[in-house]
């Protein structure tokens, strides 16, 4: 019987080692775009695509990355308690950004084009997102994070050249620069963005 | 002083097409070059009157340009599209020698040939023949961009009225049209031809904004329903996109600063 277990340590221990159990960042933007297409062709009530819509997030959007990243010099400024605030207040105002901007398509239709490896760390997946009778073709890069293979996460949203996560930390360091450069007052905009 | 009004709703046109983006207190903001990859900061000069300007220019687009460009979207697609292909050709008088002044000559070369094609075949450019013959439509150049090109700093940003954001560079570029760099300005205003009137060239550019905004509705209500500072997102949105036309890269690699996410560690 202990035999038996260890037999199945030692194949569970190898099943995990096994570079092909590593997700190509291509395949995560792949199957991403999928999981939304469907949510957001579906006959569901809008708060229903956003909970799902949300989940998809959480399990492949790197929030507490991206939420760093965007607070810039100041997560340098932080003490313990402030930066549990802000990762709470951070992600509210993630899910409800994310969600709002894509609730408003109602079948994207997006296919990947190519993939770059930037470094160990970084692959940028290419794609398009077909045009539509009212918007044109547009160039969405995706930088995934892959310090870890089997779980690829992305950080950022590249459009036509705009990166999405610079744009937030320019507006986040806006509002903290006009503000005496007191973190309270983000987390009070954040707040106020969160029950908006 | 008919003069200076006409230069300055022409400059009034003319912004509203680098609308790409709307819309500056001592403020700064991160923008890294290609050549080092380090970060450089560009001056929000004036923010105070900056954000007044920009408010401004908010309350305009809500009046004027928005409720045009949504109208302008219930035309039959072909109608919009043929006005669309005629505006692109029409911008390559401009793009053309900004190409040679920034020594793409061969991207001279195409669009030299796109616009004679989609001006003769193409009827005035109303049809992109040019693509057809495996001439695909390349990017605008400007000035502006040319002086970027050139190694001229961006200077402080500012936004004007109506004719939204801007830097000291991408204003001096803007005063090149207007002193012989652009050929349409000169046979519809310039010169008194006998084939065109000024209000040519006033059509077409404000026809042009139009088409613009038209394209990007729902990208601008997003961003302003998904900005808790629109003010600091029109900013960060305007400056990168210049400084990606400058690099005249679609590269992502080539445009983006890694150093600050080499930094974030979460796995």
């Amino acid at each position: 019987m202990i035999k038996l277990k260890f037999f199945y340590i030692f194949f569970f221990i190898l099943f995990l080692l096994n570079p092909s159990n590593a997700k190509e960042p291509s395949e995560l933007i792949n199957e991403l775009v999928n999981e939304a297409s469907i949510i957001l062709s579906s006959s569901d009530p809008v708060e229903s695509k956003i909970i799902r819509l949300n989940n998809i997030a959480e399990l492949n959007v790197d929030i507490d990355g991206i939420g760093m990243y965007t607070l810039g010099s100041y997560r340098k400024t932080l003490n313990d308690d402030q930066k549990i605030k802000y990762r709470k207040l951070f992600k509210s105002y993630f899910l409800k950004s994310f969600s709002s901007r894509l609730v408003d398509y109602s079948d994207p239709k997006i296919s990947v084009v190519s993939e770059k490896k930037i470094n160990e760390k970084y692959t940028i997946v290419s794609t398009l997102l077909e045009e539509t009778s009212k918007n044109p073709e547009v160039k969405i890069d995706w930088r995934i994070y892959t310090k870890n293979p089997e779980r690829p996460l992305i950080r950022d949203l590249i459009v036509e050249g705009l990166s999405l996560a610079r744009t937030q930390k320019e507006e986040f360091k806006s509002i903290m620069q006009n503000n005496g450069e007191d973190i309270n007052y983000l987390f009070k905009s954040l707040e106020e963005f969160i029950i908006k | 002083m008919k003069k200076i009004l006409k230069l300055f709703i022409i400059s009034v046109i003319f912004n509203v097409l680098t609308l790409n983006v709307f819309a500056g207190s001592g403020g700064t903001i991160e923008i890294n070059s290609k050549s080092n990859n380090q970060n450089t900061e560009v001056k929000d000069c004036f923010e105070t009157i900056n954000r007044g300007v920009f408010a401004f220019n908010q309350g305009l687009d809500k009046i004027f340009f928005k409720p045009v460009a949504k109208g302008y979207r219930y035309l039959p697609k072909p109608i919009r599209s043929g006005t669309s292909n005629a505006l692109n050709n029409l911008s390559n008088v401009v793009t053309i020698p900004n190409n040679l002044l920034q020594g793409q000559f061969k991207e001279a070369g195409i669009n030299t040939l796109r616009f004679s094609i989609n001006s003769t075949l193409g009827i005035a450019g109303i049809f992109d023949v040019a693509s057809y013959y495996g001439l695909n439509k390349l990017d605008k150049e400007d000035y502006g961009q040319t002086l970027g090109t050139w190694g001229v700093k961006e200077g402080c940003y500012f936004v004007l009225p109506v004719l939204g954001p801007t830097t000291v560079r991408d204003t001096m570029g803007s005063l090149v049209n207007f002193g012989g760099g652009d050929a349409w300005y000169n046979v519809t205003i310039a010169n008194d031809t006998k084939y065109f009137e000024n209000s040519d060239y006033y059509y077409s550019r404000l026809t042009a904004g139009v088409d613009f905004r038209a394209k990007n509705l729902e990208a601008f209500d997003s961003l302003e329903k998904n900005s808790m500072d629109l003010y600091a997102s029109v900013r960060s949105l305007y400056l990168q996109d210049r400084k990606r036309k400058i690099l005249n890269s679609s590269e992502t690699t080539e445009t983006m600063n890694d150093d600050d996410w080499e930094e974030i560690d979460t796995q």
